[in-house]
C-alpha cells in the first residue's frame, strides 16, 4: 500500500533521514514514535509529497508519489500537518468542503454537499458546523481538521501528531476516531505520535525510528518492553500490563 | 465553498444582503456623478447645446468608472496578498509592489517618453513584479517571521525604492509626475485616459474565478499541496494579478496607501476568510470606500478638491488604528 524505498534526506550537512525502507500494508493503524529529531515529520512529509527525498523513491497505491498528478494523488493520499500558527477564519463547513476540492474543483455536487455533512456528522460537529474554526476548542478544531481529510476520502490517511495540544478527553477522542476510520472505513492511518501508550492501546503496529533510521516495525506488544523502549529512547522505561494492554510508565 | 447549494457562490454572491449593498454603491456612483465644479446637477441632463451631456460623458462617468474600478483592485489585491503572504499586514504599498510600479512608471517616462500607457503600465507591472518577488525572498530569508516584521520589511523596501524614484525624478526634474503617481488624485481622468482600469474588472474576476485556490494557499503550502494543488503557481498567479492591477491603477490614477489593506480586514472580521465568499463583499467595500472619499475631498473645500489620497488617509488612518488596537485580530 505505501512503500517507501531507501529514502534519504539531509539538511545542510545535516542527515535527518539515512536510508529508510519502509513497506506498510493496507488498512490498519500505524503508529510512528521516536525521540525528538528521529525524523517521523520529515519521512511522513515525504510519504505524502510536501518534501522531496535527496534519494529514494515513495509508492502508494503503486503511484510514484513524486511523478503523480497532485490531484489525482489527492484522492489517494490526505496529509494533516499540525499548523499551530494560523487558524482560518473559515468556518467547519467551508474548510470541511475544502476536502472535496481534488474531486469537484471547488463547485460542490450534490454528492460533494452530502460526503462534507457526512464527514463532519462522523467527528461529530454537526452542531458546530457553521461556526468559525478559531472560535472552537482545540478539540473540536483537530476534530473539523480530520473530517476535511476524511470527506478528501483518501485510502491513506498521514497526521503528523494530532493529539498535540489536547487534553487526555480529547486526545483519546481523536485515537478512537482515527481507529473507527481503520476499522470501519478501511483507511490506512499513519500517525507520529509522542505518547507510546496511545501508540500501544490504538495501532496496529508500531515503526520506530532513531537518528534518522528505521529502527524498528512490530505489534504493540512487540515494542512495549524495556528493552525495546530503552534502544529507541535511551531511556530506562517501567512497562506495566494493565487490563491487557502494556502501558510505559515514564514519568520519573 | 457552502455544502448546502449546488453552486454556492452564485447563490450567495447576489444575497439580499450583497443586492442591498451594491445598490448602495450605485447610489454612490450616483452621487458622484451629479457632484462637481461648473455645472448643477440638473444642466447636467438640460444644459445648452449639449455642455451638460460633455461633462458627463467625458469627464463625470470616466471619473466614477476609474473610482470603482481601482477600488476594487485595491481591495482584491489586498485581500490576494494578505492569502500569499499569510498575513494580514501585507498589501501593494507594504510589500513594494507599489512602490516599484512607480518606479517603472518612471524609467518608462524618461527611457521611452512616446510609448502608449500600455506599454508603460507593461514596464510598471514588470517593475512590480520584480519587487514583490524580492520581497517574497527576504521574507523566506528572515528567520523570525513575526506578524509585524513582515510589512515592516516590506514597507522598507519600499521606502528605499521610493528614494530611488525620488532621486531620479529629481534628477530629470519629474518631481510633480512623481507626486501624481504617489498620491492618488482622480481629477484628472477623463475619457481616453482611464480605459486601462477595466483590465481590473477582469483580474478581479479571474481572482473571484480561482478564489478557492487562494483560500488553500492562504492555509499553507502542505495545505494546499495536500489539495492536489500546486502551491507556487497559485502565488505566481496571484502575484501576477497584483503586479498587472497595481500598475494599471497607478499609471491612471496613483494608489491609495492602505486602502485595500483595510477593507480586506475588516471584511476578514465580518464575514471570515473564505474568498469565493468575501471577495465580492472585498471588491464592492473597495469601490465604495474610495468613492465616499472622493466624494467627500470634492465637497469639502467646495470648489476647490482635496485628492482622494489624503481622504482616504485620514479615515483609513483612523480605521487602521481600530483595526490595530482591536485585540481579535489575529496577528498571523
Amino acid at each position: 500500500m505505501i512503500k517507501v524505498a531507501n529514502v534519504s534526506k539531509s539538511y545542510g550537512t545535516t542527515r535527518v533521514l539515512d536510508d529508510v525502507s519502509l513497506s506498510l500494508p493496507k488498512g490498519g493503524l500505524t503508529a510512528l514514535i521516536g525521540p525528538n529529531g528521529a525524523g517521523k515529520s520529515t519521512l511522513l512529509s515525504i510519504m505524502a509529497r510536501l518534501l522531496s527525498p535527496d534519494a529514494g523513491t515513495v509508492h502508494v497505491d503503486g503511484l510514484d508519489v513524486f511523478a503523480t498528478p497532485g490531484a489525482v494523488l489527492a484522492r489517494r493520499l490526505a496529509i494533516l500537518k499540525q499548523n499551530n500558527q494560523i487558524t482560518p477564519r473559515l468556518t467547519v463547513a467551508e474548510l470541511v468542503a475544502f476536502g472535496r476540492f481534488p474531486y469537484s474543483r471547488g463547485r460542490l455536487t450534490r454528492e460533494d454537499a452530502e460526503r462534507v455533512s457526512d464527514a463532519i456528522a462522523y467527528v461529530d460537529l454537526s452542531a458546530v458546523q457553521d461556526r468559525l474554526i478559531d472560535e472552537l476548542s482545540g478539540g473540536q478544531r483537530q476534530r473539523a481538521f480530520i473530517a476535511m481529510v476524511l470527506a478528501q476520502d483518501p485510502a491513506c490517511l498521514l497526521l503528523d501528531e494530532p493529539l498535540n495540544n489536547l487534553d487526555m478527553k480529547h486526545a483519546a477522542a481523536i485515537m478512537r476516531l482515527l481507529r473507527r476510520a481503520a476499522d470501519d472505513l478501511g483507511k490506512t492511518v499513519v500517525v507520529v505520535i509522542h505518547d507510546i501508550n496511545f501508540a500501544s492501546c490504538h495501532a496496529d503496529r508500531i515503526v520506530a525510528m532513531k537518528e534518522g533510521r528505521l529502527i524498528l516495525q512490530e505489534a504493540p506488544a512487540a515494542v512495549m518492553r524495556p528493552e525495546v523502549l530503552r534502544a529507541v529512547y535511551d531511556m530506562d522505561i517501567a512497562v506495566h500490563e494493565i487490563a491487557g494492554t502494556r502501558l510505559a510508565a515514564y514519568y520519573r | 465553498m457552502l455544502p448546502r447549494e449546488g453552486s454556492p457562490g452564485a447563490a450567495r454572491m447576489f444575497s439580499p444582503p450583497f443586492a442591498g449593498a451594491l445598490a448602495g454603491l450605485v447610489a454612490l456612483a450616483g452621487v458622484s456623478v451629479l457632484v462637481g465644479v461648473g455645472v448643477t446637477p440638473l444642466a447636467l441632463f438640460t444644459g445648452e447645446a449639449g455642455h451638460g451631456l460633455l461633462v458627463l460623458a467625458a469627464s463625470r462617468i470616466p471619473r466614477t468608472l476609474a473610482l470603482v474600478f481601482a477600488g476594487l483592485a485595491m481591495g482584491v489585491c489586498a485581500a490576494l496578498m494578505q492569502m500569499m503572504f499569510r498575513n494580514r499586514f501585507v498589501e501593494p504599498t507594504t510589500a513594494g509592489t507599489a512602490q516599484a510600479a512607480t518606479l517603472g512608471l518612471l524609467v518608462a517616462t524618461i527611457a521611452a517618453p512616446d510609448w502608449p500607457p500600455l506599454a508603460k503600465m507593461a514596464v510598471a507591472t514588470a517593475f512590480a513584479l520584480v519587487a514583490t518577488l524580492l520581497f517574497l525572498k527576504i521574507i523566506a530569508r528572515v528567520a523570525f517571521r513575526g506578524a509585524v516584521l513582515v510589512p515592516l520589511v516590506g514597507l522598507m523596501l519600499g521606502g528605499v525604492i521610493d528614494a530611488l524614484s525620488v532621486f531620479i525624478a529629481y534628477r530629470y526634474d519629474l518631481l510633480q509626475a512623481l507626486g501624481a503617481w504617489t498620491t492618488g488624485n482622480f481629477s484628472g481622468v477623463l475619457r481616453g485616459r482611464y480605459e486601462l482600469l477595466w483590465l481590473t474588472v477582469v483580474l478581479a474576476g479571474i481572482a473571484y474565478a480561482t478564489a478557492d485556490r487562494f483560500t488553500a494557499a492562504g492555509l499553507g503550502d502542505a495545505f494546499a499541496t495536500n489539495l492536489g494543488l500546486d502551491y507556487r503557481r497559485i502565488v505566481a498567479m496571484g502575484l501576477a494579478i497584483v503586479a498587472l492591477a497595481t500598475a494599471a491603477c497607478i499609471a491612471t490614477a496613483g494608489t491609495v496607501p492602505f486602502l485595500g489593506l483595510i477593507v480586506a480586514n475588516l471584511v476578514a472580521l465580518a464575514l471570515g476568510d473564505n474568498l469565493r465568499r468575501t471577495l465580492p463583499w472585498i471588491a464592492l467595500s473597495g469601490a465604495a470606500f474610495l468613492l465616499a472619499c472622493d466624494i467627500v475631498g470634492r465637497l469639502v473645500r467646495y470648489p476647490y478638491e482635496i485628492p482622494v489620497g489624503t481622504v482616504a488617509g485620514v479615515a483609513g488612518s483612523a480605521l487602521f488604528l481600530y483595526l490595530l488596537l482591536r485585540r481579535r485580530l489575529r496577528l498571523g
